[in-house]
């Protein structure tokens, strides 16, 4: 009965913003559709930090593995948008996984520093080979090849659409994920490696396999964003794009399916009206995360789920 | 330019690197050591001192010496009261449970990069260095104020060494280091030695932005690549080992300048993090440290 | 707007962005302005804005230019009898920011069209959005992303030249006054990239030799172990930096060739952009020259339209704030804010722009504009334009330090600074 429940929740989520597609004003649509593409990405954070307990500090270097390995295929070998999603989807799990074998050998603070430095060295390397990427500046993917199948990327109505799709296949995975027997070995690497251990699992596989899952959702999240929106920059690789899906993880929630896309929404709307108020959008961040990691730890669903909702998945 | 003087010249270059890194990492390192908190806000308390120093030249008069030695003074002095602040305010809170902190400091770093753009501004702004003169070699010329943050930055380290070997605060702060419990069970404010320990390494970093800053101008995004090269150092030093972060400073800053005349410089920096990454996979205890529980 | 559903057969997506954008005017509250827009409400320019992050400098003066030739334009009549109103957004010099910006001005605020961006990345970042949403983006970029066909049909670039045609124009003076065999310093990443590859083929035409390419990484902050690289037999260092460390990187420079013997240096004023050239350190460039959109120092032959300017922005014949001698203006590049602004007017003139309905138009009127004349609108001097490319070619100046001030030696010819198209944007569909 709870598994339902959770299951209807998550259903009746997807159908809100369904609707929302029919009665968003146009601004606040277009929003919504970004906002979904980039809680994929913290969807795959969340798998990594909030589930497993990996906290790390390079997951930027997955986003633009994502981003530029559809951005650049579809930019330089002139293909499909299809076929780059799929590209960009496995290139942000294979760097995933390369990342994680070296990175897992360390915790802790170790391996967020270690995580934070390849990141960085991805990101130099974006501009170094700026004759490829145009580094800092970036490309533009061109109107004509943001096809998928017969549909047009850049339009609002077939974009927010596709974002919706791709979202709701995300979260949906995600949900069986974490109820899965996996999902429970993930949970328990992070509460208990030791005594995981003693039970037969070995922690550096299954830590493996959730980094490289974390990096397919970013890799897909870099890959739609590129596709979606049409632009492929180092920018979008930098480590501020690695502290962002922490930031909505903490937000919403660490270790709830839905705290991602709760956090991305509210980040985006607290900035947004912020700057009509204030342009120290940095404070806002900042003294966010500040009075999250202070106040509220376990973030809103987290809260909610350990005063009111427990079955919240 | 012949070997000889590029090789000179990157030396002095190196030398200068390392002793500003020196200082700003030695505070990281020391703040790791004693509390275990990875500072990520370190860069932003390194940017502040360069701003506040701005502030100081701005507003004394008279020579840039008097108002750099008033600056030397009075920055770390406000810089390391905001750190034992934020210590109090908020890393107590958290228990300095370590990801916590991590996220609390990159939030801290945050709000004071807004608060030097909001009341500095977005400019890089010169500040007058104390003495001017420069040093004619026979293939280049060299700034004399250089050589003189390398002595500088030096004796601020002697005296840092000093205080943690041969004063009571030192002894606090190491028995502190070695068992937090036991400290707190002999009577000693564990609290109290922390607020300072932090206060302490964010002020390292303020006086050395202040005596980098009449080479490099005042910033407010400066904190970025000190941030970056102090945790380098401190890596490679072996995290908490203060001899270690010397040691690593002196190689990296050395070797920094030599290495980018072999590769091009983007690729020296890659290869640079890289090679940090990889320290720290295959020997997490540093190439300098011992290894720690 | 709501006219605009009554069409024979709307399909379901039309009806769809209909209900989306009657729900944007009625949530922002603007549907009743609308149904005046052909009366006098003002007409609304949104204003892509570096207020944050790291083209701040920049973006402080573009906010002050394109204010002042608001209040000028407005005094002269506005636009087609209507008052003009400019909506400034901060967009933190994010590309990602840059696109929601453009989002929220042509959405929310209900903008006409949008200027006034600078850095390359944004206006990356931002052109596929503003071409999806239809709107006019005039940038005031410098970059040569316009012109060498990256972008759209909407994005244009009336107000300044771009980067292959300052470099190029440069070229043959630099060759035959400095000297043929030429060093370049330059930030590694695309902005230097341009001028590495634009000035090393435009040298060679010119029959000289860019020996050695510098390429210093964007995050350093230190530059002196890079110029012994600087091999001893150049005749000219060429160099362009941006970002905070440029007045470090030029007092190194100064530092390391003292009072030797030292190459002929050449410089884009970015390296100096915002900071004074008087500051300590800097001595050693009296002697030496830059390239300047518009020159900083107030020259002799001084136009009366560029005294108005001045006087309208508030800036001194130093190229100061009038109200802070320690503020030095991004004055090389601002004047793209105003001159666009006044591009924007004659466009929407001849367009006899009503509302959004007539963006095309707008963008046509554009096209098909050719030259625009030095004088109020045009301080900057005068500019030819091209319809195909989406953009404005204009003279350059290169100007000599001398007695602490830069003074104009040189401007080049108009046709110094044309290229081959490398894109006609007009075959491009709306």
């Amino acid at each position: 009965m709870t598994a339902d429940r959770a299951l209807w929740l998550h259903l009746g989520v997807l159908a809100a913003l369904l609707a929302a597609h029919f009665i968003a004003p146009a601004y606040h649509h277009t929003n919504i559709a970004r906002i979904m593409v980039l809680a994929i990405y913290a969807m795959g954070y969340n798998i990594a930090f909030g589930y497993t307990g990996l906290l790390s500090l390079g997951h930027a270097l997955l986003f633009g593995a994502g981003l530029y390995g559809a951005g650049l295929l579809v930019y330089h070998a002139g293909a499909g948008a299809p076929a780059a999603l799929v590209a960009g989807v496995l290139a942000g799990g294979a760097m995933a996984c390369a990342v994680g074998l070296l990175a897992l050998r360390t915790a802790g603070v170790a391996f967020m520093i270690v995580t934070l430095m390849f990141a960085q060295a991805g990101y130099l390397t974006i501009l170094y080979f700026g004759s490829y990427t145009r580094g800092d500046e970036g490309i533009v993917i061109p109107r004509a090849a943001r096809m998928l199948g017969g549909l047009d990327l850049s339009d609002d109505g077939t974009r927010y659409l596709v974002a919706l799709l791709l979202f709701a296949v995300a979260l949906l995975v995600n949900l069986a994920l974490v109820r899965s027997p996996f999902g429970r070995i993930m949970v328990a690497m992070r509460e208990n490696e030791e005594r995981s251990r003693m039970l037969g699992f070995n922690p550096f596989t299954v830590k493996l396999a959730a980094l490289t899952v974390s990096g397919l959702y970013a890799g897909l999240s870099g890959a739609a964003y590129g596709l979606l929106f049409g632009y492929v920059g180092a920018s979008l690789a930098s480590v501020q794009y690695s502290i962002l899906p922490l930031l909505y993880v903490l937000l919403g929630g660490a270790g709830t399916v839905l705290g991602p896309f709760l956090g991305a929404l509210l980040m985006f709307y607290l900035i947004d009206y912020a700057s009509a108020v204030t342009d120290a959008h940095q404070f806002v961040t900042g003294a966010a995360l500040v009075l999250l990691i202070l106040f509220a730890p376990k973030g809103i669903l987290g809260t909610l789920r350990a005063r009111a909702i427990r079955w919240l998945p | 330019m012949d070997f000889g003087p590029f090789l000179l010249l990157a030396l002095m270059e190196g030398l200068v690197t390392a002793a500003v890194l020196a200082l700003t990492a030695s505070g990281l390192s020391l703040v790791f050591g004693i509390m275990r908190v990875v500072n990520v806000a370190h860069g932003a308390f390194f940017m502040l001192g360069a701003v506040l120093a701005w502030f100081v030249s701005e507003w004394v008069p008279g020579p840039p010496a008097l108002s750099f030695a008033v600056a030397l003074v009075i920055c770390p002095l406000i810089v390391g009261g905001i750190a034992a602040l934020a210590d109090t305010v908020v890393l107590k809170r958290l228990n300095y449970e370590p990801e916590a902190t991590i996220v609390a400091t990159i939030g801290l770093l945050y709000i004071l990069e807004q608060a030097a753009l909001s009341f500095f501004g977005p400019d890089a702004r010169p500040v007058p260095a104390p003495l001017n003169f420069r040093i004619q070699l026979p293939w280049f010329g060299y700034s004399g104020y250089k050589l003189a943050v390398v002595v500088g930055a030096a004796l601020v380290l002697l005296a840092v060494w000093l205080i943690l070997k041969h004063t009571r605060a030192g002894l606090v702060m190491r028995a502190t280091q070695i068992d937090r419990d036991t400290a707190r069970a002999f009577g000693i404010n564990v609290d109290r030695v922390y607020a300072g320990v932090f206060a302490m390494g964010a002020g390292l970093a303020a006086i050395a932005a202040v005596l980098i800053v009449p080479i490099q101008q005042a910033h407010y995004l400066m904190g970025g690549d000190p941030l970056l090269l102090s945790f380098i150092v401190v890596i490679i030093g072996g995290l908490g080992s203060l001899r270690g972060t010397l040691v690593a400073a002196l190689l990296i800053g050395l070797s920094d300048g030599v290495i980018s005349t072999f590769f091009a410089p983007t690729l020296a920096k890659i290869i640079a993090t890289l090679v940090v990454a990889l320290v720290l996979v295959f020997r997490p205890q540093g190439l300098f440290g011992k290894r720690m529980a | 707007m709501t006219n605009k559903l009554i069409t024979p057969t709307p399909s379901r997506r039309t009806i769809l962005k209909g209900m989306a954008a009657g729900g944007a005017l009625l949530a922002t509250g603007l549907a009743p302005r609308f149904t005046q827009a052909q009366s006098s409400a003002p007409i609304k320019l949104g204003f892509q804005l570096h207020r944050t992050g790291i083209g701040a400098s920049y973006g402080r003066w573009y906010e002050r230019t394109a204010g002042a030739a608001l209040t000028a334009l407005n005094e002269a009549g506005g636009i087609n009898g209507r008052p003009v109103e400019i909506v400034f957004e901060d967009d933190g010099t994010d590309p990602k920011r840059g696109a929601e910006v453009v989002e929220k001005l042509t959405s929310q605020a209900g903008c006409d069209l949008i200027f006034g961006t600078l850095f390359s990345h944004v206006v990356m970042g931002s052109a596929p959005r503003a071409g999806e949403l239809k709107v006019p983006y005039l940038v005031c970029s410098e970059g040569h992303h316009v012109a060498s066909g990256a972008l759209n049909r909407w994005t244009l670039q009336p107000g300044i030249t771009d980067v292959k045609s300052q470099v190029q124009s440069m070229a043959p003076w630099v060759t035959s006054t400095l000297g043929k065999k030429i060093t370049m310093v330059f930030p590694d990443y695309a902005f230097g990239h341009d001028h590495r590859d634009f000035f090393t083929a435009a040298v060679a035409a010119q029959g000289g030799e860019v020996i050695k390419h510098i390429a210093i990484p964007p995050t350093e902050t230190s530059f002196t172990r890079y110029f012994p690289q600087i091999p001893s037999d150049t005749e000219v260092l060429y160099h362009v930096m941006v970002g905070p460390a440029v007045l470090t990187f030029v007092k190194e420079l100064g530092e390391f060739y003292g009072t030797g013997a030292r190459p002929e240096i050449f410089g884009f004023i970015d390296s100096l952009e915002a900071v004074n050239i008087a500051s300590p350190g800097l001595e050693f460039l009296e002697g030496t020259h830059f390239w300047e959109g518009h020159p900083r120092y107030k020259q002799a032959d001084a136009s009366a339209a560029e005294t108005a300017y001045r006087a309208a922005v508030g800036v001194d014949d130093t190229g100061a704030s009038v109200s802070d001698p320690a503020d030095i203006a991004t004055y090389a590049h601002m004047f793209s804010a105003w001159e666009t602004l006044f591009v924007i007017r004659d466009a929407m003139t001849t367009a006899g722009y009503q509302g959004p309905a007539d963006r095309q138009k707008v963008v046509e009127a554009m096209e098909a504009m050719v030259s625009f004349a030095e004088g109020n609108d045009h301080p900057q001097g005068p500019k030819v334009f091209n319809g195909k490319t989406h953009q404005a070619f204009g003279l350059q100046s290169v100007s000599k330090v001398e007695g602490g001030r830069l003074t104009r030696v040189h401007q080049t010819a108009m046709e110094d600074g044309f290229y081959p198209d490398e894109v006609d944007y007009t075959t491009q569909s709306f």
